[in-house]
């Protein structure tokens, strides 16, 4: 397993001696229990940090969380706090704006209005109108802008209101933010984060249900994340923040009421790292964001139906961890990867690519791969539906496999 | 010289021609601050030639209430002294010089690619840059190589970039349309025009928060942003002038207004032409200014720079300026007026400066030939150290790709791929 540091300059030798430990992963799925890995924090910048991994995650029962999980009891005697998925990205971004003065955010209506989905909600207050920009509606050169800023000390966070909308930022991102450190020969770095909500959400109509990251893949020099949890949504945000390469975290509209517990501690997540979401022994199921959901969704049935499937979010969209992936592959033999990107040229489709290139000799069947209809998101709910992928296709597709 | 007093009529708007009789003393004067508006029409030689010793042009003052008439101050009215005349004339022949080299290299098959040189533009370059601080931030666009040169990368790193060897400024891996320099605050080169103005609106605001957020005394860095007329007309110009003058940005937006966009004459593509007009609209001064003159140029400089300092905000400065070459090396340059060519070459500020300089007994004939011998000295010994630079090695195709090269993410074995040593010589693995 990779040593995990968190933005150690990279002369720093990986070695083994530094390994941290961590809880064990739970080995059968009736043994799961919600337990919190402790994690030293340090509050001050150090060489060493020491970041959660593989924590394990309790079974979240709803395909969206529209509603707080009540379902596992969390009472007050437990570690941790409880909050939804957007105060835990405000609760990351807070915290490293506390840390470092040259954290700041920029983006439409983030500074006095909070945020459209209130992710930086009271931050104008706290950090003054400077370090929470309220920008015209010019998304190419706020984020042109922010880049410059990045170049030239400051860290900034740049939102897209709706991850649709830096599409019109498109030349910033690909030629300037991932081009940028290379064509300068390395003298200037590009610590930016750009975030905001994207995928399908509820009847938003098809310019607002977008899916970026399959346009964002190719571009060579950044990184993307996809937060799915409170927990990764708030390591993700640090991590991101705190890495040098600029990181494209994508979050999910229908996602930010998402409530879970997560530690008091301070914590750092790795951006290159997938998560054990359910260990199991038939089949490998690759997914990330939103369907996350649906597929433990299914998962409930196929527990049911007598199936034992494994559960990797692969959080990062760009580089993909192959080393989780392909563990997984050698002990399954058969993968299914459930997105929410289109069919042609999504995440999917690399991924498919690199898990046939790197662990063909490991599968036992091709590998199957449900994305989204290729179609512009209807607004009609029941079309909406069909477009993306629903648990019942996922337990169908899981019968069909294994076989 | 001719006077750069030629009028030219515009059919639609003639200037309100105040030929006023309360003259500046020098009107007639190289240097004197006249802000003339030029109205461009396809040359007519007799017009050209009317120009004569006596008739200056109308002046037309830049509207904003924020610029002022600025009288000549200094006691011996001369705008420079001999130390500085002499700095600028050595710029001046260096960018000259050194695109002239550039354009011998390409034939001879050194450099490929596109090439774009900046022939008959220096006053612009040296006129703005020869202010700066080293800590203030240059951004231009693919025609950089003179911007590069004045705010003070040596030569002999802008030419072995050039030829793409691994001890150029950007160690080969830019080119000529991407010189960057950290040290001397020179933030791109950028292809794709307007690209670079935001970049330039980053490091203004970056200058704000340092002295806003961050109470860093002394955080008063301007920035330049350089482009053409063709951006002119583009998105990303009027959403960074918007920004700028919203929150008083310290940053000065030059227009190196040539005329011509590759093929595209600027009357052609724009339904405004007076660029320096836009600038009001945003709520910043908007100043026309002759470019082919290296101490108007100045004194407008110091005045945009010096209010960005303090902290007032930005200025729009156009330039009437042109380029004696092509767009770019590979431009046969078929389509522009060979009468309109030989009007600004014989308006060369290069020419020009000289003519003041010796007018005023600031520098004479064998200094100058001297300044003139120590650039070509230095650009042979430019082109030779980039001749002998090494080309990049395989080992360094991936190396820059990533700040932090754990971006690479991690391989099948569990480890990171930057932990390779052979990595970066490229697996185009995911």
């Amino acid at each position: 397993m990779a040593t995990l540091f968190q933005g150690l300059p990279s002369s720093t030798a990986f070695s083994s001696s530094n390994k941290f430990n961590h809880a064990p992963a739970p080995t059968s799925f009736s043994e799961r229990k919600s337990s919190i890995v402790t994690v030293r924090s340090d509050a001050r910048w150090s060489p060493v940090l020491n970041s959660a991994t593989h924590k394990p995650q309790r079974l979240i029962t709803n395909a969206v969380a529209t509603k707080a999980d009540s379902s596992l009891a969390s009472t007050s005697s437990k570690p941790g706090h409880e909050l939804l998925l957007f105060e835990a990205l405000r609760e990351g971004l807070e915290e490293e704006m506390e840390r470092d003065p040259c954290v700041c955010v920029m983006g439409e209506d983030v500074g006095h209005y909070g945020g459209s989905y209130k992710v930086t909600k009271g931050l104008a207050t706290k950090f003054g109108d400077l370090r929470v920009l309220d920008t015209p509606i010019a998304e190419n050169s706020f984020t042109g802008m922010g880049i410059g800023a990045a170049m030239t000390g400051l860290r900034p966070i740049i939102e897209g209101m709706n991850m649709g909308f830096l599409l019109l930022a498109f030349n910033q991102i690909s030629n300037n933010c991932g081009m940028l450190h290379y064509t300068s020969g390395g003298q200037f770095k590009i610590p930016v984060v750009i975030r905001g909500p994207g995928g399908v959400g509820r009847q938003l109509g098809a310019e607002h249900s977008q899916r970026l990251e399959s346009y964002f893949q190719s571009i060579p020099g950044i990184q993307m994340v996809a937060c799915s949890t409170p927990y990764n949504a708030k390591g993700l945000m640090k991590a991101a923040i705190r890495s040098e390469n600029p990181v494209i975290l994508f979050e999910h509209v229908l996602l930010y009421n998402l409530k879970d517990r997560i530690p008091d501690e301070e914590y750092v997540l790795s951006l290159e790292e997938a998560e054990m979401v359910r260990p199991g022994e038939h089949v490998t199921i690759l997914t990330y964001s939103r369907m996350r959901y649906h597929v433990m969704q299914a998962a409930k049935t196929l527990v049911n139906k007598g199936y034992d499937p494994e559960v990797i979010d692969i959080r990062s969209l760009k580089p993909f961890d192959l080393h989780t992936i392909g563990k997984s592959v050698k002990k399954t033999h058969r993968v299914l990867i459930v997105e929410e990107c289109m069919r042609t040229g999504g995440i999917g489709a690399s991924l498919t690519a690199a898990i046939t290139e790197n662990f063909n000799d490991d599968l036992d069947a091709p590998i199957v791969c449900l994305s989204s209809q290729d179609v512009p998101t209807p607004y009609a709910g029941t079309l909406e539906e069909w477009t993306v992928v629903q648990p019942a296709q996922i337990v169908t597709a899981v019968e069909q496999l294994c076989q | 010289m001719s006077l750069s007093a030629t009028k030219f009529v515009h059919p639609i708007t003639a200037p309100p021609s105040t030929r006023s009789s309360d003259k500046p003393l020098f009107s007639t004067f190289f240097g004197s601050n006249h802000t003339k508006l030029r109205f461009n029409k396809p040359i007519v030689a007799a017009q050209r030639r009317s120009s004569s010793a006596a008739s200056t042009s109308s002046p037309v003052v830049a509207v904003s209430d924020v610029v002022k008439e600025k009288k000549l101050k200094s006691a011996s009215n001369l705008l420079i002294t001999k130390e500085e005349g002499l700095v600028l004339y050595e710029d001046m022949i260096l960018g000259r010089f050194f695109e002239d080299m550039c354009a011998q290299m390409y034939y001879r098959g050194k450099m490929f690619g596109f090439v774009h040189l900046y022939n008959g533009q220096e006053a612009v370059s040296t006129g703005f840059i020869k202010f700066l601080k080293k800590e203030d931030y240059v951004v231009s666009t693919y025609r950089d190589h003179v911007h590069a040169l004045s705010k003070g990368v040596p030569a002999r790193e802008v030419m072995s970039e050039l030829f793409g060897k691994a001890t150029g400024c950007c160690r080969g891996q830019g080119g000529s349309m991407h010189m960057f320099s950290k040290q001397h605050n020179l933030l791109g080169g950028f292809a794709f025009i307007g690209e670079g103005i935001p970049v330039a609106t980053g490091a203004a605001f970056s200058s704000k928060y340092r002295r806003e957020v961050l109470k860093e005394p002394g955080a008063d860095e301007v920035t330049l942003a350089f482009f053409g007329d063709g951006t002119c007309n583009n998105g990303q110009f009027y959403e960074c002038l918007n920004m700028a003058a919203l929150w008083k940005l310290p940053i000065v937006f030059v227009v190196e207004n040539n005329l011509w966009a590759i093929g595209m004459s600027h009357l052609r593509a724009t339904s405004d032409p007076q660029i320096w007009k836009k600038g009001p609209a945003f709520g910043m001064p908007g100043i026309h200014v002759d470019g082919m003159d290296v101490l108007k140029v100045r004194e407008v400089a110091k005045e945009a720079i010096e209010r960005a300092r303090r902290g007032e905000g930005p200025t729009l400065v156009e330039c009437e300026t042109y380029r004696f070459r092509g767009h770019s090396l590979a431009d046969p340059d078929e389509l522009r007026d060979p009468a309109e060519k030989a009007h600004y070459a014989g308006r060369d500020p290069i020419t020009a400066l000289k003519k003041y300089l010796f007018d005023n007994k600031l520098a004479s004939e064998q200094e100058l030939k001297a300044i003139d011998k120590k650039i070509e000295e230095l650009l042979d010994e430019a082109v030779e150290f980039a001749d002998e630079s090494p080309l990049p090695p395989r080992s360094q195709l991936l190396e820059n790709v990533f700040a932090d090269p754990k971006g690479f993410g991690i391989g099948p074995d569990g480890k990171y791929r930057c932990e390779d040593p052979k990595f970066t010589q490229g697996t185009a693995h995911v």
